[in-house]
């Protein structure tokens, strides 16, 4: 063993395209399987979500008006990004959750090709789910899904790196901009991947990532007036009424996703009909 | 001197001769008509003239209509083959117009509306719905996107007295087309062709209890909103209501969609053909008493033109002819309740109160029932009530712009999102107004258009899904959407 000591990361949030540290100055332990102490990440605050939103906000009508081919590059650079820095997210995975390296290196495989699986999307979508419709009448009449706005996701517990690809990527695919809770117990690789986001050019306040409790903050997001929907598949589903009854305010769409489809791209877009008189 | 130059109108009023309304109406469940234990009247809004008494649906009512439609789903319904299912619908839309003219009367008589509106609008619109959805019965398999879809089982309809045919058929088409069986409720003050349809239905020998019909109020709506032997609930009406059923619904596993409420923007642009765009503000807003949700009820005027518009607009106001519904020459018809009429004269009222200049159409309004003259607000700000708030009548508040992007962040000021207009003759213009108004449905250089097979529905605030459309197919398939 050498007498060298580590350089240990200190794990912030990832808001508007910075690391700041919670405003709140509350942190929770970190430990391993077998009790270890191993980080201690930001407990996120209400100021913290409102600053995410904000900036969520901001960057959105910039990123809807990238380009579909734009954004499959940008989200393609992700899949780049993470693929370059594997063995760390490998590490990761087994310091916080204690799984062979085997698994661990499927889930970071997994969610590489997740990303690439998503970047093919952005620019094939609306070829899926838009439409000319042959009304009854001179008029040229068609359909196209349009990004939703804000949208705010739970990811789940674990897996923590594809839970986390999940719940961002499909959101972010139509234009939409995302703040996103990470895994409690595992946060690691969710701080680690805003380093490959923010490396990506993907726009400051696209991706937003938190960590904290989800009892805390999804209550929180749920009843934020300037969040138009709301990914609680990383919530429990005993927790899924309340959460409802608060997203009713403004009627936030709210959904729980089981797997990687293009209903969940679609979850969180809009279709917008247009009418225009057909005439010389 | 200028002389006056008169332009009567001979009357042509359409014979009622065809309807027979019963004295008093049941519930229409498991396929027969049941009686009712307490009824309620309902009344002609033109004349205040009691049609008839419609039966209020209590706890047991519901629960027998959810059972029969549960049974038909069970027994029946899942169990048909698509293309079975669809020759069903097909009949339906046939009847329908076999019957239009009927259903034409008895809505005007009903909801007070121009029967100029229900026979060209409303019926054939309702029949044409019924004639796509049916189609779509044996190709469901082509309607998810890589899913395999299914029926919810047993949807619990709510629908607003507006278009009450037109919005029966938006819910039951599709609910039908895509395997489910249906408990509806019409709205309180227009039921009686929602009871006509249940003869429709008698007639093409539906099963019994694919389509069950309960009337009532309010409170019969929220049993079949809380009611545990319900699926799906589908509901149009006002975004307050929308939200109470959100919540109510949310610890369920009930999937649901809105249509609620609207506060659109109609904007002109100075390059607009100014003529037409007076024909669409008119239509937008003057369009069935502007009891529509989708109404163009704020005008976004370019400044340098706005002179000319208004100047036109009021003249073409006051060519409005109010009055006698059964006339085929009358445009506005009668507000369609007592309690709807008071509403929008709050509104004005209060459009008055904070500085905003009221003009109204002159007009001679009938002594009996339910009027409100088409009126103009000018001088409106963002901040007045009746710029937010939905009158839901013959009342368009008046906004002007300087820069297109001005135009846009007006017409986005709104918590609703159901639809928006634009007049421009710059193609450019318009397509770019097109992507940046958040809104369900644009209407470019026309207004207050449908069709079976257009997506309809709001961002934001104005609901959740859409209907018709492969679209609005969805909202009645497990397995397609996410709820």
């Amino acid at each position: 063993m050498s007498n060298r000591i580590d350089v240990k990361k200190t794990y912030k949030l990832f808001i508007n395209g910075a690391f700041p540290r919670t405003e709140s100055g509350r942190t929770y332990e970190v430990k391993n399987a077998k009790g270890t102490f191993i980080a201690n990440p930001c407990l996120a605050s209400r100021k913290d979500l409102k600053d995410a939103v904000v900036a969520a906000r901001a960057a959105q009508s910039g990123w809807n008006k990238a380009s579909a081919y734009n954004k499959g590059q940008i989200l393609y650079r992700i899949a780049e990004m993470l693929e370059g820095r594997r063995p760390q997210f490998v590490d990761e995975i087994i310091t916080v959750t204690g799984v062979t390296k085997a698994k661990a290196e499927k889930e970071v495989t997994d969610a590489v090709d997740r990303l690439v699986w998503y970047a093919g999307w952005t620019d094939k979508i609306s070829s899926l789910s838009g439409a000319l419709n042959p009304v009854a009448g001179p008029y040229y009449n068609f359909t196209i899904p349009e990004s939703m706005g804000v949208i705010a996701a739970i990811a789940p517990e674990s897996p923590s790196l594809l839970g986390l690809i999940d719940a961002v990527t499909p959101i972010i695919v139509g234009g939409n901009t995302v703040i996103v809770l990470a895994s409690t117990k595992a946060p690691l690789s969710a701080m680690s991947f805003a380093e490959v986001v923010a490396t990506s050019d993907v726009p400051a306040g696209v991706i937003n990532i938190l960590t904290g409790k989800k009892d805390e903050i999804a209550p929180w997001m749920a009843s934020h007036m300037d969040i138009d929907g709301l990914d609680i598949s990383g919530l429990s589903s005993k927790a899924h009424g309340e959460i409802r009854i608060a997203g009713a305010e403004n009627l936030k769409r709210i959904y729980t996703f089981k797997s990687a489809d293009p209903g969940r791209i679609l979850a969180f877009l809009e279709h917008k009909t247009v009418w225009h008189p057909i005439g010389n | 001197m200028e002389e006056k130059l008169s332009f009567e109108y001979a009357p042509a009023p359409e014979s009622r001769a065809i309807v027979s309304i019963k004295p008093k109406y049941g519930h229409f469940i498991g396929g027969k008509f049941v009686s009712g234990n307490k009824h309620f009247p309902t009344i002609n809004p033109a004349t205040e003239e009691v049609l008839s008494q419609i039966a209020l649906a209590g706890k047991a009512d519901v629960d027998a209509a959810v059972k029969a439609a549960r049974k038909a789903y069970t027994t029946t319904w899942s169990k048909m083959s698509g293309k079975e299912r669809g020759k069903y619908l097909f009949r339906i839309a046939r009847i329908m117009q076999e019957r239009s003219r009927e259903f034409a009367v008895l809505e005007t008589l009903d909801n007070g509306k121009p029967i100029r509106e229900s026979r060209d609008v409303d019926v054939p619109l309702a029949a044409a719905h019924f004639f796509y959805h049916a189609g779509w019965a044996d190709k469901l398999e082509y309607a998810g996107l890589g899913t395999v879809p299914k029926a919810h089982g047993v949807a619990g309809q709510i629908i607003p007295w507006n278009f009450p045919l037109l919005m029966l058929a938006w819910k039951i088409a599709p609910a039908l087309a895509a395997g489910n069986t249906v408990v509806l409720k019409p709205a309180e003050t227009t039921s009686l062709t929602a009871l006509l349809f249940a003869e429709v239905c008698q007639q093409a020998e539906l099963p019994a209890g694919v389509v069950n019909i309960v009337t009532g109020d309010g409170s019969t709506g929220a049993l079949i909103v809380n009611h545990p032997g319900i699926d799906k609930i589908a509901f149009t009406g006002s975004t307050d209501v929308g939200k109470l059923i959100a919540r109510a619904v949310a610890p369920t596993k009930k999937s649901v969609t809105l249509e609620l409420g609207g506060k659109a923007a109609n904007i002109v642009f100075e390059d607009a053909a100014i003529d037409e765009a007076v024909e669409g503000i008119v239509n937008g807003i003057f369009f069935n008493q502007g009891h529509v949700c989708c109404a163009g009820s704020r005008l976004i005027l370019q400044e340098s033109v706005a002179d000319e518009v208004l100047d036109k607009l009021k003249n073409r106001m006051a060519k409005i002819r109010v009055g006698d519904p059964m006339d085929k020459n009358t445009d506005l018809g009668a507000i369609n309740s007592k309690e709807q009429l008071l509403k929008i004269r709050e509104l004005t009222a209060a459009g008055d109160s904070e500085g905003a200049e009221r003009w109204s159409a002159p007009c001679d309004l009938p002594g009996k029932g339910f009027w409100f003259a088409p009126t103009i607000f000018t001088g409106v700000t963002q901040a007045h009530r009746i710029a937010r708030e939905e009158i839901f009548g013959p009342v368009l508040s008046v906004l002007t712009f300087r820069t297109p992007q001005e135009a846009i962040d007006k017409a986005n000021n709104t918590p609703f999102g159901l639809s928006a207009g634009i007049w421009s003759e710059k193609g450019s213009k318009v397509l770019w107004a097109t992507q940046q108004l958040r809104a369900g449905v644009i209407w470019a250089n026309t207004f207050n258009k449908f069709d079976p097979t257009s997506p309809f529905g709001g961002y934001k605030e104005s609901g959740w899904g859409r209907e018709g459309g492969r679209h609005g197919l969805t909202a009645y398939l497990k397995g397609v959407s996410h709820e």
